[in-house]
């Protein structure tokens, strides 16, 4: 990782990776909101920071001006980042108009509700089996011993990963996450073994299909032509990337606020059918993706000179955020009735999924609420944040009873 | 009351067939389709606006 010196001042020098940032984003976006709302940085090669919700909503549905091409914000440009076009390293995230479509619709029936709902038995089994430890315990991390293991053992079992791998798939979902802003070069090597893990993966379901998403993927079809290897290692890394971090930090968040309101979670154990409500705001209130985009062609957006390759860090927590756009925007009101959020992104590139995040959280804290009595921070500022474009507690130490 | 859902702005996000079961589905995608015609009966009012309001496309209409 370059060296990334302190930020002074977040309006034209900002970097999402500083550690003011990381501990509490939203004071910065609010000023920044006010004062200057598409911010710029030279950091990265150059940046834009729009934090108003019409921004957002403009750019991400903007497709002409904007690609997709890479989503994290790096150090590296796009030139030496160079991506097999037409698909993208990950599609259908990385792919752009018109093979977005054709990549994400092959993928829609798998995240569509009715499959998703087929799932719920399985995560609900895995929650209680991670909390029936905790019973008589008067310590225990909601993070570590939780959140983080309900998406890892969803995607494993999706992809039909053999269930006794899996600490090694835990250690690769490790390597992945933390890969992704490290030169292509050193992410490469790091994601040999990964390849391999993959490619004897998919080999046994080559030999021996199955009814998971690897053998869907194996026997999809594109345009009439199986899908190159490429497309489906790209997808089996993206599920990881995309849901695994992303999830267990809207389970982490949600833990952590309810943590600091005991008031909230005897309304909740009361009134459950309001938990729907309340995750809706969770997501609106700690939205853990930042997305980013890459200027097409030099342009002009509201008066700002949008140079070609410029970065936009589009944040949809931001967003989320705005006043403008909601009443009491700055307050975490459970029984929230309307809320536009934008937690799982704006237009063609909606999260796939959803559905599925929206079903872990349900059962992870409708299984959290039942289970566990009375739990606090055991230590506010033993609480740790993950930097980057994905927010959410790593570390959070709980006191139960 | 009439519910129509636009297609080409709906991204499937999902809060219109969660929120008002009775008006709307999901189709094998996971799009949101109205369900028959999209006449709302009276008991469905609210939801069928509590739906609009929470569309993040603005996809859905509603005519009275
Ligand atoms: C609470 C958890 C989650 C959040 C907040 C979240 C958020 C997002 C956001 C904001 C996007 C938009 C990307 C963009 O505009 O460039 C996205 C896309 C995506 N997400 Fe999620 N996500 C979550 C969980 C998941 C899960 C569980 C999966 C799958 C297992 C997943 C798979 C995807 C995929 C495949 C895309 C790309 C869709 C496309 O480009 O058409 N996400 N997600
Ligand atoms: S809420 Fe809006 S975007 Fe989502 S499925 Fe319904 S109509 Fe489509």
């Amino acid at each position: 990782m370059p060296e990334h010196p302190p930020v002074k001042d977040f309006a034209t020098d900002f970097d999402h990776t500083d550690p003011v940032w990381v501990k509490n984003p939203y004071p910065i976006w609010d000023d920044l909101r006010e004062h200057c709302p598409v911010a710029h940085s030279d950091r990265y090669g150059g940046a834009w920071l729009p934090t108003r919700h019409s921004d957002v909503s403009a750019i991400a549905h903007d497709t002409d001006h904007f690609t997709s091409r890479t989503v994290v914000v790096g150090p590296g440009r796009p030139g030496e980042d160079a991506l097999p076009a037409p698909i993208g390293v990950a599609p259908p995230i990385t792919s752009d108009p018109p093979f977005h479509a054709h990549a994400r619709r092959l993928m829609q029936p798998v995240f569509a509700p009715k499959q998703v709902d087929l799932l719920e038995p399985f995560v609900r089994e895995l929650c209680a089996k991670l909390l029936d430890p905790f019973k008589g315990k008067d310590a225990i991390d909601a993070s570590v011993d939780y959140a983080e293991h309900i998406p890892v053992a969803v995607i494993a079992k999706m992809l039909g990963f053999p269930e006794q791998d899996g600490d090694l798939f835990r250690h690769f979902v490790h390597e992945i996450l933390e890969s992704v802003d490290l030169p292509v070069e050193e992410r490469m090597d790091r994601f040999q073994p990964i390849a391999d893990y993959f490619i004897a993966r998919i080999e046994e379901h080559q030999a021996e299909p199955k009814d998971d998403l690897t053998s869907f993927l194996l026997e999809a079809e594109l345009a009439g032509e199986p899908l190159a290897p490429e497309h489906i290692f790209g997808t089996m890394v993206l599920l990881i990337v995309a849901g695994i971090d992303t999830t267990w930090s809207a389970i982490g968040s949600s833990i952590w606020h309810l943590a600091q309101h005991p008031e909230e979670v005897a309304r909740l154990k009361a009134n459950p059918e309001l938990l729907p409500t309340a995750i809706e705001e969770f997501l609106r209130a700690y939205a853990p993706v930042t997305m980013a985009r890459l200027v097409k062609e030099d342009f002009d957006y509201e008066g700002c000179p949008m140079k070609k390759d410029d970065w936009i860090l589009l944040s949809f927590p931001a967003a989320n955020r705005d006043p403008e756009f909601f009443e009491d925007a700055d307050k975490v009101i459970i029984d929230r009735e309307v809320n536009r959020h934008a937690a799982f992104g704006l237009g063609i590139h909606r999260c796939l999924g959803s559905n599925l995040a929206r079903m872990e959280m349900r059962v992870a804290l409708e299984e959290w609420l039942a289970r566990v009595d009375t739990f606090s921070l055991a230590d506010p500022d033993a609480v740790t944040w993950s930097q980057g474009q994905v927010r959410g507690p790593r570390l959070l130490p709980l006191s139960l009873g | 009351m009439k519910v129509a859902i636009d297609a080409e702005k709906c991204q499937g996000h999902g809060r219109c067939f969660a929120l008002a079961p009775a008006l709307f589905d999901s189709d094998d995608l996971g799009q949101g389709v109205v369900i028959g015609d999209g006449t709302v009966p009276e008991d469905q009012h609210d939801a069928a606006r509590l739906a609009q309001q929470n569309c993040p496309e603005y996809a859905i209409s509603i005519t009275e």
